[in-house]
């Protein structure tokens, strides 16, 4: 049983890695976008992990996990549009008011 | 010790590298993103398999259907400009191998050392009046962290909101996928009230409903079905508010009232909790709707 | 008779994971999107139903094997209706 936990931490931690790098080399907005998603996908799977010690799964870090889900969604949204603001190809008219 | 779960867990594990890896550095953009919404269903395949159904349902809600959208919508706007695949250097790549050695490092010790919270929760549990888990730490014991979470919501669709509007297109109605959101969004409402209904004590809650109820409204946006969801209706306004608006009343009264910030009075936990549960549901759908498919050039700069 | 619907569950499983294979085959191997799109949706739509039948026989009570249905018609309906949609956008990329 420990031997599949440690396992799904290695996974864990090579996704949350593999954000990182990403991170680091993508120039692309929407790239990096990704890249932090792929990095709380591996938090989450660490915690999920790490919730299945037992054999009876441990609630809390269920719910802090499904906390984290909706929390990232909504910044994934606000990221995308101030990058969407920053980076769009067609520039609305600059409004003089 | 090769046999048949661990040819599973294997799988899942390369899978999930794998795609999340081309994800982030697939040549074409739109295909980076397909991955990420195939990583997305893996992922929840992976809680199901884990022992968390819970967060299946949430993850297959939101990143098959609002992240991808998202996504979509970005691609759209900004392009594909500026997106070369990088020039692999040694560096970057050396400096985060050597960070997931770490993280593994520290985390090694903490899957030997069981903790005591899932004992606690699950001794506390009878007090709640529900038989999920998840939902009584949801909404009792960690009141506290939905609380704030409904606040984050909040100030990510505000600051979203006090950004330039980005012209949108009207969306072209397609026959066959207007009939099919026609037939589709029907069975994701019921399948949403059926999860709140049920969250109590299987698999499901506010969240998963709020998660499903807003894909459903996308779909229909997108589809040119749904009149725009205007900020200016009072109703979108009230809704949006009203989860955070409710919480933060219960939160106070039972500081002045009763014995302490979000600790409910005995025998009224129940009855709190599914109000709470309810409204939460309806503001998260509001508040994600928004964040997602909100008509943003009504906005007066 | 039990023996036989054992059998007849494995066969269908067997059939189901084999169309499966094909159909990712297929999407790996085939020249352009009309021909990838072709294998994936046919036969994992076949595959899907073959292991509904399959895990069906074999379920404990009729209401799982209902859900399986239910889920099989809504995969393959969602299956064709993407199917579409991606073909509809191919199309539309060649003609700019």
């Amino acid at each position: 049983m420990t031997d599949t936990l440690l396992f799904y931490l290695l996974v864990a931690s090579f996704l949350w890695a593999a954000g990182l790098h990403g991170l680091i080399v993508a120039r692309h907005v929407l790239r990096r976008v990704i890249a932090v998603n792929i990095m709380t996908a591996g938090v989450f799977l660490a915690l999920v992990t790490l919730a299945a010690r037992a054999p009876e799964p441990d609630p809390v870090l269920h719910a802090l996990v499904l906390t984290g889900l909706v929390i990232s969604v909504s910044a994934t949204a606000l990221a995308l549009h101030l990058g969407t603001a920053a980076f769009s190809t067609e520039k609305p008219e600059p409004t003089t008011r | 010790m090769m046999g048949g779960p661990w040819l599973f867990d294997i799988a899942l594990g390369v899978l999930l590298v794998v795609l999340a890896i081309a994800s982030i550095h697939a040549r074409n953009l739109y295909a980076g993103v397909v991955m990420f919404i195939s990583f997305g269903l893996v992922a929840a395949l992976t809680w199901t398999y884990l022992g968390a159904p819970d967060l299946a349902l949430a993850e297959a809600a939101i990143s098959a259907g609002l992240t991808g959208v998202l996504l979509f919508a970005a691609l759209a706007r900004i392009g594909n400009t500026g997106s070369t695949p990088f020039t692999p250097r040694r560096l970057p790549a050396l400096l985060c191998l050597a960070v997931a050695g770490l993280l593994m490092v520290t985390l090694w010790p903490l899957a030997r050392n069981p903790s005591v919270l899932p004992g606690m929760a699950m001794a506390n549990l009878p007090r709640t009046g529900v038989d999920n888990p998840v939902t009584g730490v949801l909404l009792n014991f960690r009141a506290w962290d939905t609380l704030l979470e409904l606040a984050v919501l909040l100030v990510a669709l505000l600051g979203s909101r006090g950004l330039r509007p980005t012209p949108e297109e009207e969306p072209v109605p397609w026959p066959l996928l207007t009939a099919w959101s026609r037939l589709l969004v029907p069975l994701l409402t019921l399948f949403g009230g059926y999860l709140l209904w049920r969250g109590g004590n299987w698999p499901g809650g506010a969240f998963q409903a709020g998660a499903m109820l807003a894909a459903g409204a996308v779909l229909l946006r997108l589809n040119g079905l749904l009149p725009e969801v205007a900020w200016r209706n009072p109703v979108v306004r009230g809704l949006t508010i009203a989860g955070l608006a409710l919480f933060a009343t219960i939160a106070a009264l039972t500081a002045w009232l009763g014995d302490g910030w979000l600790n409910y009075p005995p025998g009224t936990d129940n009855a709190l909790m599914m109000l709470i549960e309810i409204i939460a549901t309806l503001s998260i759908a509001t508040v994600l709707t928004l964040l997602v498919a909100g008509n943003k050039t009504e906005l007066e700069p | 008779m039990n023996e036989i619907m054992v059998w007849i569950s494995w066969l269908a499983v067997m059939a189901g994971v084999f169309f499966f294979v094909a159909g990712a085959i297929g999407l790996a191997r085939f020249p352009d999107i009309h021909c990838r799109l072709h294998a994936v949706t046919k036969a994992d739509t076949l595959g899907m139903g073959f292991l509904v039948l399959g895990f069906g026989i074999r379920a404990e009570h009729w209401h799982s094997a209902a859900l399986m249905l239910v889920i099989w018609l809504l995969v393959a309906a969602s299956s064709a209706v993407s199917c579409h949609l991606l073909a509809r956008y191919e199309q539309l990329e060649d003609e700019q």
